[in-house]
């Protein structure tokens, strides 16, 4: 199949590998950020043939993973109301909040759908004028764009029985957190493809310069991530920094640029809560003004305690690469993917469920 | 009379006096009798089934009996290369097929909703028909429930069966050994995908046609040549991952797959680097995993390549002695990981 053989071709994968050791002449840690590119990673086992002096680290670019608790909690309530139908897309349905999640609405009567796109709500809410259809959104930079059509055309089609709860949150002020917390060990970033494709790379240059970091723009496929790594070791090893884009046939440096203006015209920007991680200021994504009859939250008035995190999951050191998933004295024991105790085990690009399903540290001779 | 099973889909409906199923189609009385003769037995009948016992007569049978029971939700119900009547017999047949038993008798249990449409019993009863001839089973017993508009979804299925096991055959997960190799029939992940198409309306540039079928000629011809057969399994919900995670656990044997043999073809391919599933994991309703000592493969490809059913078939993978219970994946970039069980649901009522 063209553009996905090509990337997983043992050959070029294997020269690959072996310019990355040629290049390498000391420890370094490298963050891959995005979530896609943590199960490539674990799918393809790719730690089984990267040099003893590379770690990788699994960032926060899992949308699933960082969308706070609180906000499930209000995603639950809604769900449960007799006249709302909720929707969103199929993972979410899975994430625990403080103590239910959406599927187990379901299954007691409330009416939760999950949805391949949002555009697919608008019919819905065409379809069920009775009904409040209220979409529950998450996710990044990516998914964001089509959120804003979604809201754009719900205006377009005066759709009065629609609204977005949202939970979008951005990339480049989760790498600057990152970089400024004390704890980081990070020496070069994996930056996500598919984010830049929508926002271009020059957000990326001013972090890089500023914290004096190799920022890679990379792609999904097991030799793209390779790409990505050979870049970030050879800066590295040069003393060099900024922004290098190895995803060419997917990102523009000035992105998409009818997509920013969409999510300029519907969003703008606000403090956010990454589930694990805390507050970051201008992370995340609100509707504007303009928008604003949209808005779940503005439309039903939720009462729901504010909660910060469960118990026992350690989803922040996780996701801030100060633990890996085995670290964990709950992985495999308690928190398993049918029954997950933090958000790392439910998306299949969280780091935890990809450690469950491919890497099993017990097993020495695979 | 022209067996009625030979109709085709254009066989029109027989006369009924209602479009849709009543409750009182499911009430015992005369319209459930006109339903019954009617639909069901114009549609499947035979010498056993024609008595109109309670239950079956059945002849006496030689040797071990293989007995087992599946039901049938899958939604939509008719999809690309099927419905849901050939499913509930194909998926019966293969079942028994997989005990090393020829599979014989069917039995049919149906609960209709309310408001269901005659006209497509009428086509679901068909195929099963035409499916039961395709297997050679017969449908000796069966049962019609109807409930209230709203408390099922038009029509779920169950069907039981019963078949003779071959003689010499032993099949047992138990038996699975370090130098077996895993043989399946053909592409996997086909019957999935086209239900997901189906269901989200996806037009694809290739499309993806159910691989429901019976696998009763392919397989009773390796019984009679082959009874050195340590395991079978047929990989349909859970996928091509879950049966050989069973296998492993059952046998405590490990099994290797080789990626770059998995045969997948670019159909399915493509829609599941769209939608973000793993083909290992995806419903088939037509392949089985037949696991025997190497020494016998080349003898069973070709038994197996010499039906419809099984053209695709080829060797994926080896059993292992160590690591003990676990499935791995030999990567096409050569790096080797495990293949876990699924967890939760990747596709709701597929079959």
């Amino acid at each position: 199949m063209k553009y996905i053989d090509e990337y997983r071709n043992k050959v070029l994968v294997d020269n690959l590998v072996y310019g990355i050791r040629k290049e390498v002449s000391r420890k370094w840690t490298i963050m891959e950020i995005c979530g896609g590119q943590t199960h490539s990673i674990l799918k393809y086992n790719l730690l089984q043939i990267l040099p003893a002096e590379i770690t990788l680290i699994h960032g926060p670019g899992c949308p699933v993973c960082v969308t706070p608790v609180n906000r499930i909690d209000q995603a639950i309530v809604l769900g449960g109301l007799s006249n709302v139908m909720l929707t969103s897309f199929g993972d979410m349905l899975r994430v625990p909040g403080s103590t239910s999640d959406l599927l187990s609405v379901k299954a007691l009567g409330g009416d939760v759908r999950f949805v391949y796109s949002p555009l697919e709500v608008l019919d819905l809410a065409e379809k069920n004028p009775e009904k409040e259809v209220v979409f529950f959104a998450v996710g990044f930079e990516t998914t964001a764009p089509a959120v804003a059509m979604t809201v754009k055309q719900a205006r377009n089609r005066k759709l009065k029985n629609f609204s977005v709860l949202v939970s979008h949150v951005l990339v480049p002020p989760a790498i600057e957190a990152l970089l400024d917390s004390e704890e980081s060990r990070i020496d070069g970033f994996l930056a996500a493809g598919h984010v830049c494709t929508v926002m271009g790379t020059s957000e990326y240059i001013p972090i890089a310069k500023k914290h004096k970091v190799p920022i890679v723009v990379t792609g999904f496929e097991p030799l793209d991530i390779l790409i990505g790594i050979y870049e970030v070791v050879k800066m590295l090893e040069k003393g060099r920094y900024g922004v290098k884009n190895a995803y060419t046939r997917s990102v523009r440096d000035e992105g998409n640029q009818a997509a920013q203006e969409l999510l300029r015209e519907v969003f703008e920007t606000t403090q956010s809560e990454w589930r694990g991680i805390g507050f970051i200021p201008a992370s995340g994504l609100k509707l504007s003004g303009e928008y604003m009859e949209f808005d779940a939250l503005n439309r039903f008035q939720l009462d729901v305690p504010s909660t910060v995190s469960i118990g026992a999951c350690i989803a922040g050191k996780i996701l801030t690469g100060q633990q890996k998933p085995a670290d964990c004295s709950e992985f495999r024991v308690r928190c398993t993917p049918e029954k997950p105790l933090g958000a790392p085990m439910v998306s299949t690009e969280g780091a935890c469920a990809a450690y469950y399903r491919y890497h099993r540290t017990t097993v020495s001779t695979l | 009379m022209k067996d009625p099973r030979k109709f085709n889909l254009q066989c029109p409906i027989p006369k009924t006096e209602y479009a849709h199923i009543l409750m009182a189609h499911g009430g015992g009385g005369r319209m459930t009798c006109h339903l019954i003769q009617e639909l069901f037995i114009a549609g499947l009948g035979n010498e056993i089934l024609d008595m109109g016992h309670d239950g079956a007569f059945l002849p006496p049978m030689d040797g071990e009996v293989a007995f087992t029971t599946d039901s049938f939700v899958v939604d939509p119900l008719f999809f690309p290369g099927g419905n849901i009547g050939d499913l509930a017999i194909n998926g019966t047949v293969n079942d028994l097929l997989c005990c090393g038993a020829l599979p014989l008798y069917i039995s049919l249990g149906l609960i209709l909703e309310e408001g269901f449409l005659i006209e497509e019993l009428w086509i679901i009863v068909q195929s099963i028909g035409r499916a039961a001839e395709a297997a050679g089973v017969k449908i000796v017993t069966g049962d019609t429930k109807v409930v209230e508009k709203g408390k099922g979804d038009k029509i779920y299925i169950n069907t039981s069966g019963i078949g003779t096991i071959h003689p010499g055959l032993n099949i047992n997960p138990k038996h699975c050994s370090k130098g077996d190799v895993v043989i399946i029939n053909g592409d996997i992940g086909d019957h999935g995908i086209a239900i997901m198409s189906a269901r989200q309306g996806l037009e694809a540039d290739i499309p993806v046609i159910s691989d429901t079928q019976s696998l009763t000629d392919m397989m009773m011809s390796l019984f009679r040549n082959q009874t050195g057969i340590h395991v079978l399994r047929d990989p349909t919900r859970g996928g091509l991952a879950s049966a050989l995670n069973e296998i492993c656990d059952s046998s405590g044997t490990g099994i290797r797959l080789h990626e770059k043999n998995l045969p997948i073809n670019d159909g399915v391919r493509g829609a599941c680097e769209l939608m973000g599933f793993d083909p290992l994991y995806i419903a088939n309703e037509g392949k089985i995993l037949v696991i025997l000592p190497e020494s016998e493969a080349e003898e069973a490809l070709s038994i197996m390549r010499s039906f419809k059913a099984g053209k695709g078939s080829r060797i994926i993978g080896q059993v292992t002695s160590d690591p003990k219970g676990i499935l791995c994946l030999e990567t096409t970039i050569g790096t080797t990981r495990i293949v876990d069980m699924i967890s939760g649901e990747q596709l709701p009522r597929i079959c």
